[in-house]
């Protein structure tokens, strides 16, 4: 078990500032680090994985500083977002290598079970220069794994995959995760980030934005309209009573259902059984239409 | 030095097109030599020209400038040196494992040509050849370090070192009598001069300043790559 922990953590450029100020522990389990393009996501995992100097505050994995020690290496498996292995060799070859390279007592057969774990064995023997996108990010996470590090660092593995490549990188992360092991992945793709992430940190603008699972960081913007999909036995008799009662901005009656734009989460969740059960009108399902990353996002953004 | 990084970086090396340069160089100067000797005009004199002025003055330069930072530069540009920086190994064993290819590639298609064009050209008379090959070899490998250096340092590594070959050495050394001192080149030729009786072959500095400032370029290029390398920023980190 394994923990990356970055305290106060700023990078800027000359004048820019990139990173500002981020302090987050990382724990065993997928965590999502999510933002839009040009948010700090690359500058942060860069320092995470030792790449690059924070200008103030420090980021340690298990309580050594991770800048200028090629040690935290051992535990730590790095696939840099950029597609380029080296395209002369085989797949085989190049894991075998970075097998070598972390000096492991038998490359051969470590190079063996990482390729196995990406399902990667079909085309080992074949030039990587030939692999589509999904199979370099396939074969860089098997560079990745060849040593069994304790934590993984993925900067945007999803980009440039079609959809069952997606799902088959979804499935190996969520595999890897349940090993015990610390991932942490960028993502500006809500979706990704919402079907994979146990917890997400969410970076907007250089600065840490929200922490937390995407529920719960929704939850914390009570002052923010929440949607919800409300199904009854009597649509009609519940809008009345909804708009009577004043908790919600609006209701549109619509062919699934009721279409509630609550003002406040916490009374909404509260009040609406009551009113339902006041009106003597029978609910069948209550379900937050927009709880998804885009919205939690755009909100972020947005304050 | 670590053999797998030698193994991807000879691979690198003569995978590329560029490995056919490597081979063009040599062997033009092979040719010029074979052409020299059969035209029966290579003379002790001619032969000392051909060997300084194409052998050591441009062969070896642009040999090592293509060999130096071909070794690294490409990999920088690319973002591949990832994968080698996110191993435990220390940076100065990277460094020094790349210098040591280069030179080993420069050995090959620019020491031992030489030596081959000398023997040629002038057999064993007055140890040119022999002389030769030896200012070639320590040239060479003051020139590579100073091109695996500029290479970690700019990406801009082959123009600065062409500029600093053709304009430097060649030209301004040929004006400016202090610029030529300040060149790789006329330290090579003084290692060469030392070893030749041949009077065609004439240099301006000193051997044992000479030497010195050899393994000062060499020593000074390898630290700062080293130094370079602890805290490159990697391509996409910016």
């Amino acid at each position: 078990m394994s923990e990356l922990r970055l305290e106060n953590v700023s990078r800027w450029y000359g004048n820019v500032v990139a990173v500002n100020g981020v302090s987050m522990t990382i724990g065993p389990g997928v965590t999502g680090l999510l933002g839009p393009n040009g948010a700090g996501k690359s500058t942060l995992i860069h320092m995470m994985g030792g790449f690059l100097a924070p200008s103030s505050g420090t980021v340690e994995l298990d309580g050594r500083p991770v800048w200028r020690n090629p040690e935290v290496y051992r535990s730590l498996g790095l696939v840099p977002e950029r597609e380029t292995a080296y395209d002369f060799l085989t797949g085989r070859q190049f894991v075998v290598a970075m097998a070598k390279l972390h000096k492991l007592p038998d490359p051969a057969a470590a190079a063996r079970r990482a390729i196995a774990l990406v399902e990667m064995e079909h085309a080992q023997e074949r030039v990587i220069g030939t692999y589509s996108k999904g199979m370099k990010q396939r074969i860089k996470m098997a560079s990745a794994l060849v040593h069994d590090p304790p934590v993984l660092l993925l900067d945007e593995p999803f980009n440039g995959m079609d959809p069952r490549q997606r799902l088959q990188l979804m499935e190996l992360i969520r595999a890897m995760a349940a090993e015990g092991r610390t991932i942490l992945f960028s993502s500006h793709i809500l979706e990704e980030v919402e079907r994979l992430a146990g917890h997400i940190e969410v970076i907007v603008a250089g600065r840490h934005a929200a922490s937390g699972d995407f529920r719960a960081i929704r939850r914390l913007m009570t002052d923010r309209p929440h949607r919800f999909l409300v199904r009854s036995a009597d649509d009609r008799r519940l809008a009345a009573a909804i708009i009577a009662d004043g908790s919600s901005r609006g209701v549109h009656l619509t062919e699934q259902g009721l279409e509630v734009e609550a003002v406040d989460f916490q009374r909404f969740t509260w009040l609406l059984p009551r009113l339902a059960r006041d009106a003597g009108v029978r609910l069948l399902e209550v379900s937050p239409s927009d709880e998804s990353l885009e919205s939690v996002f755009s909100y972020l953004v947005s304050r | 030095m670590n053999a797998t990084i030698a193994s991807i970086t000879f691979r690198a090396m003569l995978g590329r097109r560029r490995a056919l340069l490597l081979l063009v160089l040599p062997f033009l100067l092979l040719a010029l030599a074979i052409g020299l000797r059969a035209a029966d005009v290579a003379d002790l004199d001619v032969s000392a020209g051909v060997l300084q002025r194409f052998g050591l003055a441009t062969l070896l330069p642009l040999l090592a400038l293509i060999a130096g930072t071909g070794v690294i530069g490409p990999e920088i540009d690319d973002g591949q040196i990832m994968y080698v920086l996110t191993k435990p190994i220390p940076r100065r064993v990277i460094v020094l494992t790349k210098l040591a290819v280069a030179i080993v590639l420069v050995v090959a298609f620019g020491v031992v040509p030489t030596l081959l064009a000398g023997l040629v050209l002038t057999g064993t008379t007055a140890q040119v050849a022999a002389a030769f090959t030896a200012g070639v070899l320590v040239g060479g490998i003051a020139y590579t370090s100073l091109f695996v250096a500029l290479a970690v340092l700019s990406r801009n590594a082959v123009t600065i070192g062409l500029l600093y070959a053709l304009v430097w050495e060649a030209l301004l050394g040929s004006v400016a009598p202090g610029a030529r001192s300040a060149s790789v080149q006329q330290w090579a030729m003084s290692v060469t001069d030392a070893l030749t009786d041949a009077s065609a072959v004439t240099s301006t500095v000193r051997l044992p300043v000479a030497l010195a400032l050899l393994a000062a370029v060499a020593v000074a290029g390898c630290v700062l790559a080293v130094a370079r390398l602890r805290t490159l920023p990697v391509a996409g980190a910016e």
